[in-house]
């Protein structure tokens, strides 16, 4: 496009300082994390894996991480197929009321998440599901659904239905067509379903400061609360260690999902 | 063909629509009917307070968004391919690192023995540490920093389909780039305009993490007095009324944009 060189130096030199902005934060976090120094200094006086060790050997964190771990993987396990079969039953049908279905499968991404961590604690509260492993799982499966169907929704619709039908009029049942023509078509897109799914479980916060408690914390919760303290370096480690795991996950959905769907 | 949706349906039932179906309920329910807790919010200062105050920072973060975003956005759709995936891949780089860490990072960064203000003391800038956190500032800067996102790839997506004959054609006719800017390539945006500073807005007046945590205490937003009402005072009423409010909020806005544009294309972006 014509832009006079004045223009187009003020739009580079914008851009630049905003995607400094928004990197910042990553870049500052990792070296922090190598820092000897008990308090932030800048630039790290000499570099250590000190916070990293403080985070391996404390069992608080550790038991933290596991549950973590556990509930991030729970979760993918369960909201992927539910939110496979939905995107497709959504996909498929031509009926109204599967619109509706499906504005209401996208809520938790609407509906402010204080308000839904608020109203879980309410129910869980009454059916004894406070400070379980269960009740956190379920909560996840919930605000991870969404990005599952969304993901999958968006798999389909580049996907041509007919070829079910062939398969279907050669004597194949529905349920075998769909593992055996569509799914793997699609694969992809449900493989990137599920990963968003396991970070969104994985950086969930806000609902777990309402539901969980006891031995089944999550790591968010306890670095929410050690923030709320005092800026403990420990946390730079996990940091460092939590965004390098989205980050790799990231790349396989996304060069997975160039590939296939 | 239901009965595949139906188990994920269920779960959003059970997990989210029966959940704040009964926060309404017991917002009005308390030994019979009453609208107490609604008057409350209406009658007392803290609340209207927390409101205004809520409504002022999601405005200054959606109109600072989008007067950050729009140049990222025209830039990584105007330069060569290239160009445009770093710009993007940029962009799209902080979005999938938690919000929890980013909130710990400002922190450090913004906090009076941190970063910025070390940085600019041994530069001889300023004498004593800038307050730059624990107050409405820092809230504003990371709450940005989170949602700048959410700016940008609607836009970035609108532009990306607005032809580019438009522009030839707008400079053909004697429009100096600027003219063609201001009279096709903007007009011709705003869709992405409105999908992104609404999805900024809404999502700021809902926002817990960054103000609790870098607020400092004296930026209460709405978010934060629902959680109060909970933790400090056991007040589920107030704490269902003020969730009711927000929620009635958020719903408006949605309902009132879904008449420019389709939610989902919204939504779509997230």
């Amino acid at each position: 496009m014509t832009m006079s060189r004045p223009y187009r130096i003020a739009l580079i030199v914008i851009c630049a300082l905003v995607l400094l902005y928004l990197i910042l934060p990553i870049l500052i976090i990792a070296p922090m994390s190598f820092s000897a120094a008990r308090f932030l200094t800048f630039p790290p006086p000499s570099l250590s894996l000190r916070w990293y060790q403080e985070y391996v050997g404390n069992p608080a964190w550790m038991q933290a991480t596991r549950v973590t771990l556990t509930v991030a993987v729970l979760t993918v396990i369960i909201a992927t197929p539910l939110g496979v079969a939905a995107a497709y039953a959504i996909s498929q049908s031509k009926w109204r009321i599967m619109r509706l279905i499906h504005m209401t499968l996208l809520l938790p991404l609407v509906v402010p998440i204080i308000i839904t961590a608020v109203g879980i604690f309410f129910v869980f509260a009454k059916v004894g599901l406070v400070a379980t492993m269960t009740g956190l799982v379920l909560a996840n499966v919930m605000l991870g659904l969404p990005y599952v169907v969304i993901s999958v929704a968006a798999g389909l619709q580049s996907f041509d239905a007919t070829q079910e039908m062939v398969a279907r009029s050669l004597g194949m049942n529905r349920l075998r067509s769909f593992f055996v023509v569509t799914l793997p078509q699609i694969k992809a897109s449900v493989i990137a379903g599920g990963i968003f799914a396991f970070i969104s479980a994985m950086d969930e916060t806000i609902v777990a400061l309402f539901i969980s408690g006891g031995q089944y914390q999550p790591l968010t919760k306890r670095m929410f609360t050690a923030l709320r303290d005092e800026i403990d370096p420990t946390i730079a480690a996990i940091s460092t260690l939590m965004t390098a795991v989205s980050f790799i996950l990231v790349l396989i959905a996304t060069s997975r999902s160039k590939k296939g769907a | 063909m239901l009965a595949l949706a139906l188990p994920a349906l269920l779960v959003i039932l059970l997990l989210i629509v029966l959940p704040v179906g009964w926060l309404a309920w017991q917002s009005v329910y308390h030994d019979g009917f009453t609208l107490e807790n609604y008057r409350r919010i209406w009658s007392e200062d803290i609340y209207w307070r927390s409101f205004a105050l809520t409504f002022q920072i999601s405005l200054l973060v959606t109109l600072l968004a989008l007067l950050l975003g729009y140049p990222i956005a025209y830039a990584a759709s105007v330069a060569p391919k290239r160009w445009g995936i770093v710009i993007l891949a940029l962009v799209v780089l902080p979005f999938w690192t938690s919000v929890l860490v980013r909130a710990y990072a400002w922190l450090a960064l913004l906090q009076r023995t941190g970063v910025i203000n070390q940085v600019l003391r041994q530069l001889g800038v300023i004498d004593e540490p800038l307050a730059l956190v624990h107050n409405t500032f820092g809230t504003v800067v990371a709450t940005l920093h989170i949602l700048l996102p959410f700016m940008v790839l609607p836009l970035y997506a609108t532009m990306q389909q607005i032809p580019r004959d438009l522009m030839q054609a707008g400079a053909s006719l004697g429009a100096g780039p600027m003219l063609a800017f201001w009279r096709i390539f903007l007009p011709l945006s705003l869709p992405g305009v409105l999908a992104g500073s609404t999805l900024v807005f809404v999502l700021t007046l809902g926002f817990y993490i960054t103000p609790e945590l870098l607020g400092g205490g004296r930026t209460i937003m709405i978010s934060m007095l629902v959680s109060r009402n909970v933790e400090l005072y056991d007040q589920w009423g107030a704490a269902s009324a003020v969730g009711v409010v927000l929620l009635v909020a958020v719903g408006l806005i949605f309902f009132a944009v879904s008449r420019f544009i389709p939610l989902d294309r919204v939504l779509g972006q997230k």
